[in-house]
């Protein structure tokens, strides 16, 4: 079976999460922003695994799908 | 300005051809002797092929390009009798690593395991092989080379190919039936056949110095990016043969590559690289790197090998070795049709191997392109994110792209391949990878085999022919229609393969003592392979059935119906 990206509600405390997200990025210039979000992108994408969920996640993110 | 070597010049003759109103024909011409054109010589030589060998400069190529050689060119020039030079003459490397600022991010090992008789790479001035080259088909004479005789009219008619050569004595015309188009990413045959040359050029300039200098950095490829002497930049460290040492350093496009080559401009660049140490300079040259191909590299009767058929960035070390394994590809069919052993259409395979294996090629360069000269704000947040989490972040290592080393190319889909999932072969779910390295379509990998009581490599003994290897046990017998396979045309060669010394009716057997060739080619007793005459595997099977080899030794000719077959056999 292959797994697919989960896009249902799974964090316990959405808004804290986003609260820290908001937080390291507050004082960033936006070339250090850009490099801080390339970092999330490739250590979540290393942490899932799977390149197919990875393009998934992607496609809805670049308005290529809906999800 | 190259100090440690001084190219020959060899001699323009006239000759017979160019007397008036003669329009000599020769059977093949090879247009350029480069690298690649000289290699395509030289491979039909050993076939007994002769050749005209056409080049519009009078000497081997100037200053230093192509470094790197990798371990399936070594093989090729083995096989055409100059690998040993590569070895003897070259630096022998596997370890690279990878800086950013002043800090080791990462290193590599090309891990050389032992057992093979050529390393991963060998580095050396793209002059040396030529200059053996040329002296190999000097030695096997059937090579006629005519130096400064640049062709500058192609046309294809139906039955043959029209030349016009210009030379100091003015310009002869000739005609043939194939030509193979070796004259380099600026070809003149594809000009004159009007064909379109499609890809990107990437906007980037390098500087490309080669220093003579006594130095004690180990033998290893040294990658940096934004290193301190050159901030915001990538450089490249590289040993060649001679105390040369190859260093790249990465421009922008913005650079004026007038004022980028002037002496002072580079050895202050060099000054803040190497320090006080005593350097002199070789060699410098400014490129801009670009990805391009033809559409199909055969037309008609004519064949683009090498860069006159695709063009890629050098990094990741893919022109050269590429073009040689273009000639190893093409030669032994070219052969074939013109021994009548198999149709013309054997040649459209070269296509349909070719075209992957360039595309494969321009794929990696072009992605370590892009790693090295992102395009935008975005691509350098990415590359630098990867580069610095690669310090702390296994993962990330991987990620790190500054050169994805030359492999060969396997074939995968190739029509003259005979699928493991057919009648005859393994049986096998649809779309399963096969059991055991390599894949019909790839090449044999090497190992150390004894044939007689002598050690030797299992490639070496595959030579240039087809090739029947078949795994024995100590008490399997022989089967008795094997010796007929060797007397048929073409042949095939029964070569037996087995661990230990046993009794082989009389063929050739090796003894694969540590189990290596039996390992590295998925060999189990019974396990029959059949190589083409470029040493790439065209069948396996669990057993031995003499008519199944037949049908795939005719399917690698491009033999696919019973009408072809009698039209060759007779
Ligand atoms: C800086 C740099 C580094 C490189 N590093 C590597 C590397 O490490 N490894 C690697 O594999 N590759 C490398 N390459 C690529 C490699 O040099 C080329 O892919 C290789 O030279 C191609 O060989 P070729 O024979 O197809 O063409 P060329 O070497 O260009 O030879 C073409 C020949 O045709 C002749 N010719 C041209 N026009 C005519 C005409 N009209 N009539 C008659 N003759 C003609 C020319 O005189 C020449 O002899 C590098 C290239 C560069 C620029």
């Amino acid at each position: 079976m292959t797994a697919h990206l989960e896009t249902g509600p799974r964090l316990d405390d959405p808004d804290a999460l986003y609260e820290a997200l908001m937080a390291a990025y507050r004082d960033l210039p936006d070339a250090e922003a850009l490099k801080l979000s390339a970092k999330l992108v490739l250590l979540l994408a290393n942490h899932i695994g799977d390149a197919a969920v990875v393009r998934e996640a992607l496609a809805i993110a670049s308005g290529r799908t809906d999800g | 300005m190259p100090k440690t070597y001084e190219n020959p010049r060899f001699d323009y003759r006239r000759c017979a051809d160019q007397q008036p109103g003669a329009v000599a024909h020769h059977p093949v011409v090879v247009v350029g002797a480069g690298l690649v054109g000289l290699t395509a010589a030289v491979d039909l030589a050993t076939r007994g092929v002769p050749c005209l060998l056409l080049d519009d400069d009078d000497t081997v190529s100037f200053g230093s390009r192509a470094i790197c050689f990798s371990k399936r060119s070594l093989e090729i020039a083995d096989r055409l009798g100059v690998g040993g030079r590569f070895l003897e003459k070259g630096i022998t490397w596997n370890r690279g690593k990878v800086f950013l600022k002043d800090r080791e991010v990462y290193a590599f090992d090309l891990l050389p395991e032992p057992g093979h008789a050529y390393p991963a790479f060998v580095n050396l001035q793209q002059y040396y092989p030529e200059e053996w080259l040329v002296e190999r088909a000097r030695e096997l004479g059937l090579t006629e080379i005519r130096w400064k005789n640049r062709v500058t009219e192609v046309v294809q008619e139906d039955a043959r190919v029209r030349l016009t050569v210009e030379t100091p004595d003015g310009p002869y015309a000739i005609t043939c039936d194939w030509l193979l188009a070796c004259d380099g990413a600026r070809s003149q045959v594809r000009r004159c056949l009007g064909l379109e040359f499609k890809g990107q050029v990437f906007k980037d300039r390098f500087l490309i110095a080669d220093v003579i200098m006594k130095a004690d950095f180990p033998t290893e490829r040294w990658f940096w990016f934004d290193p301190p002497f050159h901030p915001g930049q990538s450089v490249l460290l590289h040993r060649q043969a001679d105390d040369v040492w190859r260093i790249d350093f990465q421009l922008g496009w913005d650079a004026d590559p007038e004022a980028e080559k002037q002496p002072e401009r580079v050895l202050s660049r060099l000054k803040a690289m190497l320090g006080e140490r005593d350097f002199e300079l070789e060699w410098v040259s400014v490129y801009t790197f670009q990805c391009r191909r033809l559409d199909r590299f055969r037309h008609g009767r004519i064949l683009f090998l090498g860069d006159s058929a695709h063009q890629v960035s050098p990094f990741g070390a893919r022109g050269g070795n590429g073009g040689m394994q273009d000639a190893d590809n093409l030669c032994w069919k070219l052969a074939a049709v013109l021994e009548g052993t198999a149709p013309e259409t054997l040649l459209d395979s070269y296509d349909d191997e070719r075209v992957p294996a360039a595309d494969d090629n321009i794929l990696n360069s072009t992605r370590s392109t892009d790693f090295i000269t992102p395009k935008n704000a975005a691509s350098r947040a990415f590359r630098d994110a990867v580069l610095e989490l690669s310090g702390q972040q296994a993962f990330a290592r991987r990620l790190v792209n500054s050169g994805r080393l030359s492999l060969p190319w396997g074939n995968a889909g190739s029509p003259l391949s005979t699928p493991c999932d057919e009648p005859g072969g393994v049986a096998l779910p649809p779309g399963a990878p096969c059991p055991g390295a390599p894949c019909p379509g790839a090449p044999c990998p090497d190992a150390p085999v004894e044939r007689d009581g002598r050690p030797d490599w299992l490639l070496r003994q595959l030579g240039d022919g087809f090739v029947l290897l078949l795994a024995l046990a100590p008490d399997t017998p022989l089967p008795a229609s094997l010796a007929a396979l060797a007397r048929e045309v073409p042949a095939i060669r029964p070569l037996l393969i087995a661990p230990a010394p046993r009794d082989a009716g009389g063929l050739p057997l090796l003894v694969d003592g540590q189990g290596l060739a039996a390992a590295r080619c998925g060999l189990v007793p019974g396990t029959a392979l059949l190589f083409r005459p470029d040493q790439h595997l065209a069948a396996r099977w669990p057993a031995f059935d003499a008519a199944a080899v037949r049908a795939a030794r005719d399917r690698a000719l491009g033999i696919v119906s019973d009408q072809e077959r009698k039209a060759v056999a007779s």
